[in-house]
């Protein structure tokens, strides 16, 4: 593993033909929406570029994200990314174990420092000193301070890593807390979802080894290239929502003609993700293909919004509240009307007396 | 009866008459009203769309209609607002109350206290007021002035979704989004605003029509005409 070594030579020894690198490079040119002049930029830039080592650290997660990333629609594309990234640093995937494996992050650190792409899966707990996520006999949170100072660039995996995701929810009891508000002095990239898809994480890394930057961000930190528009914008079943066509229980006609999932709190109209179009397992189907409505697994705190089968979801307001707009809206309209009433009422009975009286209101 | 009648250039305490709300304001009145109904039934029925039609999509496009008619009184509601913020600037000064709050005069907080207890019946003696007194200027600047900008806001924010990354919209707007935690809380509390500025239709329209009837001063006709008349000559 020389320093010199480019990712080109790195898949060549892994077996991978020249004929299906650079199927891959038209692949992920096409992939991340760059035009087809863009296949031999990307292999002349693999082709002579020293390779990026990538360490990838979990935390808290469920994995998902990994699993995601090894099942990539092309498997193609897996091997040749997995080639890039592999051999360096994840625990999960990588044939070595205990000291042997820590040691790797020091010999990176001492190779590569200030150089290698420091991907996170999964974010630390911080209460108890990070006592609820232990690596290597300390605090997950430490690992990743320490990388964190001396890698280039930050990837945050997942909604985990990007927002928090579910070990974050209320009332998140380990405070588990997203990447970005841990590490403050390095880029990141956020790359949400639950997991995100195998085809947008390998777009992604591929994006950033070969042009040495991130892809162009969203407000949020976000690639805007797969997070730039919304679920629903893309949606093929957006003409029913246009033409006011909804599912309304799932075993109904709308069900089964594919009407839109509107009704059934589908969270395509609020959800930023490449779903609708790039799909999922090699573009086979996602989830309102399937007939269930999107959860908003890309979003900010996606868990604590209330109802997955409801179009209008809870205020949070100080962290949790269990009620809707349309209840709390209703109920202060409501009681308007009733004062307003009451209010009424008083006031005549109060400006009758003033008139018995023979006096005025005016004096 | 005293001379004074439709003059703006004697003792204003004696005044029959006097022109507060000019033209432009009124005209903004109505366009506000009618753009915030629109606004909030079509708003309602695209949080909760009516029941599902049959056939087939082309023949349809009644969602499509709905969130038309919305966007383009969203539009009315808030060119009309710019219009208004303008003419807060260059009218008299009754265009201006709905803006700010003087709270920095003691004269001003007297009156809030005063108007609490006459609404609450604690006192039978009713002041004269020019614009508004400052119980409903409080009211209108925080359920109407901010609820109007939250409104906008929010809603071309949202709107900016559908138009795309870097549109006007989400330039000017899409910064709210991850203020208020995404586009789905936008989208509730966008919902919410609706609810709190129908509240606030439902008491003005109570404490104008009251005013009329049992007030000292005219209200529903000054909105219409500009001219604010009172029962009595009296300070």
């Amino acid at each position: 593993m020389g320093i010199q070594q480019t990712f080109y030579e790195a898949m060549r020894e892994h077996g991978i033909t020249r004929r299906s690198f650079l199927k891959f490079c038209s692949l992920t040119a096409a992939g991340l929406g760059l035009g087809p002049e863009f296949a031999g930029t990307i292999a002349h830039a693999l082709e002579t570029k020293p390779r990026t080592p990538v360490i990838w650290l979990h935390g808290l997660e469920c994995t998902c994200c990994s699993e995601s990333f090894i099942r990539s629609g092309h498997p193609l594309a897996a091997d040749v990314i997995l080639s890039m990234i592999s051999l360096d640093y994840d625990d999960t995937l990588m044939a070595a174990a205990g000291h042997q494996a820590e040691e790797i992050l020091d010999q990176t650190i001492e190779k590569y420092d200030g150089n290698f792409i420091l991907a996170c899966e999964g974010n630390p707990p911080l209460n108890e000193d990070g006592m609820y996520c232990i690596q290597a006999g300390k605090p997950y949170v430490e690992k990743l301070r320490r990388m964190a100072s001396h890698c280039k660039a930050i990837i945050a995996w997942g909604s985990c890593a990007s927002w928090g995701c579910v070990q974050a929810a209320h009332p998140n009891p380990t405070r588990a807390t997203p990447i970005h508000k841990v590490i403050t002095d390095k880029p990141i990239i956020k790359v949400p979802g639950c997991p995100p898809i195998a085809e947008v994480m390998t777009g992604v890394i591929t994006y950033m080894l070969t042009f040495d930057r991130f892809p162009e961000l969203d407000r949020q930190g976000r690639p805007k290239m797969f997070y730039g528009q919304r679920l629903h914008d893309k949606c093929y079943r957006r003409p029913h929502f246009d033409a006011g066509q909804f599912v309304e229980r799932f075993d109904d006609e709308g069900a089964r003609k594919g009407y839109c999932l509107y009704k059934m709190g589908c969270k395509g109209p609020t959800t930023r993700n490449a779903c609708s179009t790039v799909e999922w397992n090699g573009g086979l189907s996602w989830p309102v293909k399937s007939g269930h409505g999107c959860l908003g697994c890309a979003e900010d705190n996606f868990w604590d919004r209330g109802s997955f089968y409801s179009s209008v979801t809870n205020l949070n307001v100080a962290g949790q509240v269990e009620s809707t707009a349309n209840k709390v809206g209703g109920v202060l309209a409501g009681a308007a009307a009733i004062g307003v009433a009451a209010h009424a009422a008083a006031s005549v009975i109060s400006h009758s007396k003033d008139s018995n009286r023979g006096g005025s209101s005016h004096d | 009866m005293n001379s004074n009648v439709a003059s703006g250039a004697h003792d204003p305490a004696n005044q029959k008459a006097v022109y507060v709300f000019e033209a432009p304001v009124r005209l903004w009145h109505w366009l506000h009203t009618f753009s915030f109904l629109t606004l909030a039934a079509t708003g309602y029925l695209i949080a909760n769309p009516l029941p599902s039609l049959a056939g087939e999509a082309s023949d349809h496009f009644l969602m499509g209609n709905i969130r038309l008619v919305h966007f383009i009184s969203a539009y009315v509601f808030a060119i009309g607002f710019a219009v208004r913020i303008y003419w807060a600037l260059v009218g008299n000064r009754y265009a201006r109350e709905i803006f700010y709050l003087p709270f920095w005069r003691l004269e001003w907080w007297k009156g809030l206290f005063y108007e609490l207890r006459f609404y609450l019946f604690l006192t039978r003696k009713q002041h004269k007021t020019l614009g508004h007194n400052a119980l409903a200027q409080t009211a209108m600047f925080f359920l109407n002035t901010l609820m109007t900008l939250f409104m906008i806001g929010t809603g071309f924010a949202l709107y900016g979704q559908g138009l795309g990354e870097g549109s006007w919209a989400d330039q000017g707007f899409g910064w709210i989004i991850p203020l208020l935690g995404g586009g789905e809380a936008t989208h509730n509390w966008h919902n919410m605003g609706m609810w709190i500025m129908l509240m606030f239709v439902i008491i003005h329209i109570y404490m104008a029509v009251r005013a009329d009837i049992i007030g000292r001063e005219s209200s529903v006709s000054t909105i219409i005409g500009g001219w604010r008349t009172f029962r009595d000559d009296q300070p």
